[in-house]
């Protein structure tokens, strides 16, 4: 299959207050349509700030981004974003939400009845139909990280990007978020770039994981390819030793390559430490 | 009925006692909201008429409470007589047309309108006029203004010191420019309103403008940066970003200007009344203060209160529509 995404030499420097920083330098990666993509690295290495080279929102001091053959210098739906704290717009219900995206990406082009089937399938697909009157105030943070992502796919956007689209969920309710979206990836094989601190959540949803090093100028440091078959059951694959190899794989470069110096405890390790005992009492021993 | 009681939140015990429910509870509720609030009125009014019987002026005793109620009494009582004169002159003119009109059935009937003096009714209503033309102009200006520079972080600073500067000027600095420049452009024959009227209007917009400007364009500045990155996402052209995000997002604080706006503007207006001679409350105080009988002071205090009064419910109103319109019923408004 053809490159749909492809990142060159991309650097950012911001300029603050002390002067010029470097946040990246050199990334460069190509991404097929129908890729699942998964973003990992420590805290504040600057993985929101790849996802929003490829968005638009920001735009990078070296290198570029070509998405189908066309160099990205704005942002567009075509790249739709689920934003970390979903970014609903309070003072619009869940279908409201939906409705100002669709019919800004669809105007002119599907008739009103067209655009409310739209609505409420992309709605149906997160399993929201029940709340789809509801105000983001009136839903729990599941439900809005939901509308989000229904937001996003109806779009119909050529990447889904995905900055922590769970980070902000209990344990429980990103089981079942993730496994509806396997299920969503399942039939539409969108592509999709996600950040997550989440070594199991990475493993699970990727066909390849890519591993930054620690900033200042930070860099992709590994990919791993995960090539396990599709539909996956997070039990099953539990028990599974190509599973927790390439969870290991993952956990021995944060951990062993890319070891944190600084004492903050990032995000990675908090939620990995929290997660051991729920999800890996089995194979230590055969990674 | 929900409505009715979130405006009046002293109803609720009422008619919880009503339906028998935790009868004894409910009345200590009432005796806080209601009793309270009148026992701080009752001890008011008490050091005032102690204090009032201690002051005397060149045109006597300074009015205590009692006072000021036999003076509003009279001003009703005038305000009557003067309507019902009214009503006398129209039935005399009409029984004359219709007099003339039995001779003469060619006659085309004319009715002369009454000009009786202004009553302190009258007054008060030009007052409000006046004050909501000026503040609803204002507003029209204020709210795009303040968007505008909300929106742009050069052009906010570029306004920010004019801003400043004009926001501490006192009405009755504007007022003799106002008149000035009022006389020399607004030139009819036949004027719709009074030139006294545009005066007090024009000086109460430009008293008024500044907190609605500062606020809205703060509430806009301060959009949180993930509803504008949605807004660049979905690529929204300006108009449609300023309507679904913007306006919405800026509402509460756009209110909060609007209101401190609409009470400078009822200050103001009072000063600009006085001066620019615009028949209302102001002018109203003005001619007692000339008048100087024994009653001025009892009818000023009258205007006074009014005037608090006045203030007080128009500040209710304009909570009423925020509550109205502002999508954010949870947060505490007052
Ligand atoms: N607008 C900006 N101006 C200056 N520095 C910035 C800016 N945005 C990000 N940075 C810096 O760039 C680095 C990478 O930030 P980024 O937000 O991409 O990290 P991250 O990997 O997403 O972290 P986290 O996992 O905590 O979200 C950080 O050191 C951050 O301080
Ligand atoms: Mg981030």
């Amino acid at each position: 299959m053809n490159t749909l995404l492809e990142l060159t030499q991309v650097g950012i420097e911001f300029n603050t207050a002390k002067g010029s920083f470097r946040a990246l330098r050199d990334v460069n990666l190509k991404i097929k349509q129908g890729e699942y993509i998964s973003l990992i690295g420590h805290s504040g290495c600057g993985k929101s700030t790849v996802l929003n080279i490829v968005a638009g929102l920001l735009q990078a001091t070296e290198g570029g981004v070509v998405l189908n053959g066309k160099e990205v210098n704005e942002p567009g739906p075509e790249r739709a974003v689920v934003f970390q704290n979903h970014s609903l717009l309070p003072w619009l219900s869940a279908y409201q939400n939906v409705e100002l995206a669709v019919k800004q990406v669809f105007k002119g082009k599907k008739s009103r009845a067209e655009m409310k089937d739209w609505i409420e399938h992309n709605l149906e697909l997160v399993h929201m139909t029940h709340a789809m009157h509801k105000r983001p105030d009136e839903i729990s943070g599941g439900m809005k990280q939901r509308v989000g992502i229904a937001r996003a796919l109806a779009m119909e956007p050529d990447v889904l990007l995905m900055d922590e689209p769970f980070g902000a969920l209990d344990a429980l309710t990103r089981a079942h978020l993730q496994d509806s979206l396997m299920e969503i990836q399942r039939d539409l094989n969108n592509t999709v770039i996600m950040i997550t601190h989440d070594v199991d959540e990475a493993v699970l949803l990727s066909d390849r994981i890519v591993m930054m090093t620690n900033g200042p100028a930070a860099t992709i440091g590994e990919i791993l390819d995960v090539d396990l078959e599709r539909p996956r059951n997070r039990i099953e694959l539990a028990d599974d030793p190509r599973y927790n190899h390439f969870r290991h794989e993952v956990l021995s470069f944060l951990y062993e390559k890319q070891k944190k110096v600084d004492h903050t405890t990032s995000a990675v390790k908090k939620a990995n430490t929290e997660k051991k005992p729920a999800v890996k009492p089995v194979n230590e021993k055969v990674a | 009925m929900t409505i009715a009681l979130h405006n009046m939140p002293w109803l609720e015990p009422v008619v919880k006692i009503a339906k028998g429910e935790n009868v004894s509870q409910n009345l200590q509720t009432i005796i806080k909201s209601v009793g309270i609030p009148l026992a701080g009125i009752l001890v008011f009014l008490m050091i005032w008429h102690a204090a009032a019987s201690n002051i005397n002026t060149s045109l006597g005793q300074f009015p205590g409470p009692s006072d000021v109620i036999e003076q509003s009494g009279n001003l009703l009582s005038e305000h009557n007589e003067e309507r019902q004169k009214a009503v006398a002159f129209y039935e005399r003119q009409e029984k004359r047309n219709a007099d003339r009109l039995a001779r003469d059935p060619d006659y085309v009937a004319k009715i002369r309108p009454y000009t009786g003096k202004p009553t302190y009714i009258d007054q008060i209503g030009t007052s409000l006029i006046t004050v909501l033309s000026g503040f609803i102009l204002a507003s029209l200006i204020a709210v795009p203004l303040g968007i505008v520079i909300g929106l742009s972080a050069n052009l906010y600073s570029a306004f920010n010191p004019i801003i400043q500067i004009f926001k501490p000027v006192s009405p009755l600095a504007w007022l003799p420019l106002v008149t000035m420049v009022v006389s020399a452009l607004y030139i009819s024959d036949d004027p719709l309103v009074p030139k006294s009227f545009v005066n007090s209007m024009i000086t109460v917009m430009l008293c008024c403008l500044w907190p609605t400007v500062i606020n809205t364009a703060v509430g806009v500045a301060s959009i949180s940066q993930d509803l504008k990155n949605v807004s660049m996402v979905l690529r929204l052209n300006y108009i449609t970003h300023v309507i679904k995000i913007v306006l919405p997002a800026s509402v509460p604080m756009m209110f909060t200007g609007l209101r401190l706006s609409l009470s400078i503007a009822w200050m103001v207006l009072i000063a600009a009344e006085m001066l620019a001679q615009n028949p209302g409350l102001g002018k109203f105080v003005w001619d007692e203060f000339q008048n100087g009988s024994s009653d001025s002071l009892g009818r000023i205090m009258v205007a006074v209160i009014t005037i608090g009064l006045i203030g007080f419910l128009l500040d209710r109103i304009m909570l009423m529509i925020q509550r109205f319109v502002s999508w954010d019923k949870s947060a505490t408004l007052r």
